[in-house]
């Protein structure tokens, strides 16, 4: 996978890996030549199929461990993709605990389905966010 | 537009080469093996994981360096065969020395095998998991010295195909059938797909005869592929059995 700056007809470099939550994987590039820098984001799918070739974006930095994949993604038993109940960081329960006591449990239980879909294990305001933004939660 | 190799400089995902990596690694590994045999059928429920236990152990007890990959990751059989405890380490040492590695080291007892990840559409990359728990498993293992790797097939051929790809090359084959001519026509689509791979066919084991199941699947298979029936397995085999087995491979 390479990446092109159009404007300047240059190959872009790698310049970080990153996982910024909810299943996203985030490489960016950067362009030598005028400094542009470009992410490219993969969704939940993507970025499992990516980990399940056993490779990394942007090449590995340490050699894999014996039995990396199957050590990180085997599960104790439960269906492919529901992890556990994922928790709640202090500042996500804070921003919970401002949702009226009469829905609350509803709201708690509508972030938690979203998490546990994604294989995300901790909510976070962050996550919150994207969570109301995709689910039209606004005000929640 | 330029294209991906008008751009010189290198890709540092470097992809191709992460891949090329794991098949060497594999090939690391196995070169102190001196010979890989896929244990296959094409047809659940004929006795592939049970035979495939009983050979590894006459093997190992005629002093042969003998390992066993499990590689039916949804229904592994092979620990409790061989009588290694789901928590041994890879590889766990079994009954008369035989080696193992199982997805049964990696599960709780009796857990179904899951992986983590998004749960929507999950039939998209599961089938990428487990090819990958695959490599890793023939890659990954310290197998040391080996006269045989024993690969325990499950039923179907998609397993067998992932095998081809991961080693480099189509692993030698002992088939394993029941009487029945519904066995004969299951595993005569698996034998034809391992020969279509360039599989050497080492023979076929007749599992289960003399009992009520009636047909001569064992012979009709031998007759069509040019492969001889090495064994054919009562209902209750004495070790003597398997030691004849062992003494054809």
């Amino acid at each position: 996978m390479k990446f092109l700056c159009v404007e300047c007809d240059q190959q872009m470099a790698f310049a970080e890996r990153a996982l910024p939550g909810d299943g996203t994987l985030a490489a960016t590039f950067k362009c030598p030549t005028c400094g542009r820098v470009v992410a490219m984001l993969t969704n939940p799918m993507e970025t499992q199929l990516v980990a399940s070739l056993g490779v990394e974006i942007g090449g590995r930095t340490v050699p894999a461990e014996p039995f990396e994949m199957v050590r990180t993604f085997v599960t104790d038993g439960r269906p492919d993709g529901q992890t556990a109940t994922p928790s709640w960081s202090v500042d996500a329960q804070e921003r919970l605990a401002r949702v009226p006591s009469f829905v609350r449990g509803m709201v708690k239980r509508i972030y938690a389905d979203y998490a546990k879909e994604r294989g995300i294990t901790e909510i976070t305001p962050a996550i919150m966010d994207t969570a109301r933004a995709e689910l039209g939660l606004e005000g929640m | 537009m330029r294209t991906y190799h008008q751009l010189t400089d290198p890709d540092r995902s470097g992809l191709g080469d992460q891949i090329g990596a794991q098949r060497k690694r594999v090939a690391e590994r196995l070169a102190a093996v001196r010979r890989i045999v896929a244990v296959m059928s094409g047809k659940g429920g004929v006795g592939k994981s049970y035979v495939t236990a009983h050979l590894a152990r006459a093997l190992a007890r005629g002093g042969r360096g003998v390992g066993v990959l499990d590689a039916d990751l949804n229904g592994p059989t092979i620990p409790g065969l061989l009588q290694v405890p789901h928590t041994a380490q890879p590889p766990a040492i079994g009954l008369d020395g035989v080696k193992c590695i199982s997805m049964g080291h990696f599960l709780d007892e009796g857990a179904p095998l899951a992986f983590k990840g998004p749960a929507a559409e999950s039939f998209v990359w599961r089938g990428a998991m487990e090819a990958s728990a695959l490599r890793e498993f023939l890659g990954d293992v310290e197998w040391g010295s080996l006269d045989v790797l024993l690969l325990d097939l499950p039923p179907g051929m998609q397993r067998y195909s992932e095998l081809c790809d991961i080693l480099g090359n189509a692993p030698a084959v002992l088939t394993v059938t029941i009487p029945t001519p519904e066995s004969r026509d299951a595993v005569r689509r698996a034998m034809r797909a391992a020969v279509e791979h360039g599989s050497e066919l080492l023979g076929i084991v007749e599992n289960m005869v003399g009992g009520e199941l009636k047909g001569s699947a064992g012979d009709d298979l031998a007759a069509e592929f040019g492969t001889p029936v090495v064994a054919r397995v009562p209902w209750h085999p004495t070790p003597e059995t398997w030691n004849r087995l062992a003494a054809q491979l």
